[in-house]
């Protein structure tokens, strides 16, 4: 079991470092959202999966609280994080931020195309 | 009789994430009988404030246990599967700096709010896509796309199985 | 004061993680740029609490972490609304 917990623990430690990094490294505004939301959610998975295989080992109320709360806050972040990172990259989108060296956007062409400068209306 | 039913369902959701916090305070069952009162009385009046609210645009088709169970399913199978791909591709991204973005648009032909918001994260957390907008009276779907193969790709090129999937556990 | 050592320092690589992030809160060219690292980091703090909560023992920071993750996500999207210009 131990040998789990270290396993999921340098998973969660590697790919977290990873979103920081890409986080630094890429270009422009989405590709950031790309890395950190994929990196920092995958690591944060696997950091939250260490905790609650350490309370499946513990056991009892409180090893057993500790995996519950792990687990909500395993859904919570499933949940939250791509919502989030949707959000921003829209209101990025409609701050007027252009894409770096995009081949294609359909989205800004889309804007164009309508009468009032808004391609979707709503959206939430 | 539709606003007790929003009203008991939003409640029995409420007293089950309840539960769920309240897990393993007591030794009567493995909750205290105290946590059980109070959770069913804020629950009760939490369902009686938000049940319209939450069942405003339908989606009773997600009570249907058979769909939790494909979505254990999902989140276990292709969801877990697709993750990795996706943080394997972007450490290679990271590191060798080679990306050729570009927003596109497709129409997965989607038409409720939980189908849809199932096919937005899915897209985000899995290789090389993030949603960017979603067009509510059509259904088009922008999405950022870290290594743009088609200019204007169908359903298929962009995300795979999902919007099958979509379909079975969200509409 | 009985401390995990192995998830203390999972905690502290995480916290190493916040203060690369923290270059990009700093630097980032535009308002969204931020926005983005904050969110980040709102996600990272959220796992380093889970972390140190399994490392010290306390449950309690568990609890403080579900919190944090639901109002850094009620953040998040008011950040959001605000970059869009206009809450309308």
């Amino acid at each position: 079991m131990n040998g789990l917990i270290y396993t999921f623990l340098a998973i969660g430690a590697v790919f977290n470092a990873l979103g920081s990094v890409a986080l630094l490294r890429f270009p422009d505004v989405y590709t950031r959202i790309h890395g950190a939301t994929k990196c920092t959610t995958f690591g944060s998975i696997f950091s939250i999966l260490a905790v609650a295989v350490y309370g499946i080992v513990q056991g009892g109320g409180a090893g057993g609280t500790m995996v519950v709360r792990a687990f909500l806050a395993l859904a919570f972040l499933l949940l939250t994080n791509p919502t989030g990172s949707h959000a921003l990259a829209r209101a990025a989108h409609r701050s007027g931020i252009k894409p770096f060296r995009a081949v294609v956007d359909r989205l800004e062409e889309a804007q164009h195309a309508s009468p009032d400068g808004h391609g979707s209306e709503g959206g939430r | 009789m539709r606003r007790v039913a929003e009203w008991v369902t939003t409640a029995a959701g409420a007293f089950a994430v309840y539960l769920l916090l309240a897990s393993f305070t007591g030794s009567w069952g493995v909750w205290a009988p105290d946590e059980l009162i109070a959770g069913a009385v804020i629950a009760l009046v939490i369902g009686l404030c938000t049940g319209a609210y939450v069942w405003k645009r339908g989606g009773w088709r997600l009570l249907q246990p058979h769909r939790w169970l494909l979505f254990l399913l999902y989140l276990g199978g292709p969801f877990f599967y697709a993750l990795v791909k996706a943080n394997l591709d972007v450490a290679w991204r990271v590191i060798t700096g080679r990306i050729k973005p570009g927003i596109v648009r497709f129409n997965p032909n989607l038409t409720t709010d939980a189908g849809r918001t199932f096919l937005a994260n899915s897209i985000t957390l899995t290789p090389g896509t993030l949603t960017v907008d979603i067009d509510e009276t059509t259904g088009d779907f922008y999405v950022h796309w870290i290594n743009v193969k088609d200019p204007s790709p169908t359903a298929d090129d962009v995300c795979g199985p999902f919007p099958k999937w979509a379909r079975r556990v969200a509409e | 004061m009985i401390v995990a050592l192995p998830f203390a320092v999972g905690g502290v690589a995480l916290l190493v993680c916040i203060l690369v992030c923290m270059v990009r809160l700093s630097i980032g060219p535009t308002a969204a740029d931020r926005a983005v690292a904050l969110d980040t980091i709102n996600t990272l703090v959220v796992a380093t609490m889970i972390l140190l909560g399994a490392a010290f023992n306390e449950v309690v920071l568990l609890d403080v972490a579900l919190v944090y993750a639901l109002l850094s996500y009620v953040g998040t999207l008011f950040i959001a609304r605000y970059l869009e210009g206009g809450l309308d």
